[in-house]
């Protein structure tokens, strides 16, 4: 099943990247703005090592960064799956089924996140026992199970507003066409709500990614804990965790940043295709 | 309060074995109630910071400089796409550590204590997605409605506060409080910081009297409880404010 996103030459994938590349002045801004704080934070406290000594550690700082990124792509995995099926729960015709999954979504998306995670790291179970094997379960694979459940309920949420956007006429015409109710669901729904959600379910993954530095509060190896530990053992002192905080969030903006300009994009040529 | 359902607790507790601490022990009892304090405290100075920003970079997005109006984008895109635990420590570790500090009798205390950079540092996010959100309220204001305004002899402050911002802020509202409600759940990360606030003391409780599963319980039904509430607030303030033919 192929969705074009881009129909007319004026929506081109090409055109999007000419268009991030007229825009990216906002980028090269804050880069040199960050530049320039750095500089004048070396310049106050003289001391050009820091410099060295961010260089020297940036590649154990971005290890534990592509931690963050890996936990990010699991995570969407899981919550994308998970998010599925309790939006097609939230859209039964069964009470039965429609309540306790309305629960489900209500608890996940009226707690904050950390409240998750600190239910999944300390009430999960730290091993699992398969044919008496023991096999230990790693911090970040708890870590990913919490973060993808609040969007699993966001995303349920947002399925279910797709599914019922499409107006019942469509449902009656493919009735008419012959299509049976699975043919219905394939070629003509779902089609059009991945149209509808998938901006969504982009800004769902940013806000995942940016969720994932809190593993650091469990123990996880990640890009904070990374830099903390980097930070200690260059001697730790504000004038270090200035420079390497900074890095860290230019980090996350040059990963984060296109995915909203891409987000905004997708959502503009969608709502211009509907007028 | 704390003498009538002690009892009920301790016996919970003798029965069950079912922990819960803060609602036996006094010293407990008092460390949860600062925690919730401190956290509805957060809330709503957190709320009040953020929503001011919005206003301003609002007005500020729609003046002629683009410098100003450069700058607030720059504000914006740079909070909105970095992760907001990473702004608080950067905030409180890297600034404060720089910052000022006052002489408080025998050691230094930071001018600034964690309080106010967790007030400080989600405000600050949250107002950065105000200002998209104010904005697009702004823009969805008929330009015949503040020409007649202007028409009527009011100056540009007048026309903003009077016209154009109650107009917006009705428009805008519905998404307004969606941030409002994620905004007070964000406050649990000033943790990270060692506030006080409510899930900093419940750690502090479950790590004393080893009863994880009771505490996490109690966090969950405190924001629960006030999310839920600050919802059904939102949601009367909505159908309070809503002027018939405006907005929907």
């Amino acid at each position: 099943m192929s969705v074009t996103l881009f129909k007319n030459k004026e929506n081109s994938p090409l055109t999007f990247v000419k268009a991030i590349f007229e825009r990216k002045k906002w980028l090269l801004l804050f880069i040199v703005a960050s530049l320039v704080t750095f500089y004048a934070v070396f310049m106050i406290y003289g001391l050009n090592k820091n410099l060295e000594v961010l260089i020297a550690w940036a590649p154990f700082v971005f290890k534990g960064f592509l931690l963050n990124l890996s936990m990010s792509f699991f995570s969407m995995i899981i919550a994308t799956i998970l998010g599925l099926l309790l939006g097609l729960a939230l859209i039964s015709k069964t009470r039965a089924i429609t309540l306790p999954s309305r629960a489900v979504m209500n608890i996940f998306r009226n707690s904050p996140w950390l409240v998750v995670l600190f239910i999944t790291m300390y009430l999960f179970p730290f091993e699992v026992h398969i044919f008496g094997e023991r096999y230990a379960i790693p911090g970040w694979w708890k870590a990913t199970i919490a973060f993808s459940l609040p969007v699993m309920a966001n995303l349920g949420e947002i399925f279910r507003g797709a599914v019922l956007s499409i107006p019942k006429s469509q449902w009656e015409s493919a009735d008419s066409l012959g299509f049976n109710h699975l043919q219905t669901m394939r070629y003509i729904i779902i089609p059009q709500c991945v149209k509808r959600a998938l901006p969504s379910w982009m800004n769902w993954y940013a806000l995942l990614t940016l969720a994932t530095p809190m593993a650091s509060i469990l123990g996880v190896q990640e890009s904070v804990s990374n830099t903390r530990a980097a930070v200690e053992s260059a001697g730790a002192g504000p004038d270090l965790l200035f420079p390497f905080y900074l890095f860290l969030l230019a980090l996350f903006f040059i990963y984060i940043y296109p995915i909203a300009l891409l987000t905004r994009a997708i959502e503009r040529n969608y709502s211009f295709k509907n007028q | 309060m704390f003498d009538i359902i002690a009892p009920l607790f301790l016996e919970i507790h003798k029965t069950t074995g079912l922990n819960f601490v803060t609602f036996y022990d006094p010293y407990e009892y008092g460390r949860f109630i600062s925690g919730a304090g401190k956290s509805l405290q957060l809330m709503l100075y957190t709320l009040c910071l953020s929503l001011i920003i919005g206003v301003l970079g609002a007005q500020a997005q729609t003046s002629k400089s683009k410098m100003l109006r450069g700058g607030v984008e720059i504000y914006v895109q740079a909070f909105r796409n970095t992760p907001v635990m990473i702004q608080l420590l950067f905030f409180y570790f890297a600034i404060g550590g720089i910052g000022p500090v006052i002489d408080a009798g025998g050691y230094y205390e930071p001018l600034i204590p964690a309080f106010g950079w967790a007030v400080i540092a989600i405000g600050l996010f949250g107002g950065a997605y105000n200002v998209e959100i104010f904005r697009s309220g702004i823009e969805a204001v008929p330009a015949s409605t503040t020409q007649a305004a202007k028409s009527l002899g009011m100056n540009k402050w007048q026309v903003f506060s009077r016209i154009t911002l109650p107009l917006a802020f009705r428009v805008s509202f519905p998404s307004l409080g969606t941030n409002l409600i994620s905004l007070a759940k964000t406050t649990s990360f000033a943790y990270v910081i060692a506030v006080p606030e409510v899930t900093y003391m419940l750690n502090q409780i479950w790590a004393d009297n080893v009863n994880v599963p009771e505490m996490i319980f109690l966090l969950f039904l405190f924001y629960f409880t006030v999310i839920t509430a600050l919802s059904i607030f939102l949601n009367w303030l909505e159908s309070r404010i809503t002027i018939p033919g405006v907005g929907k």
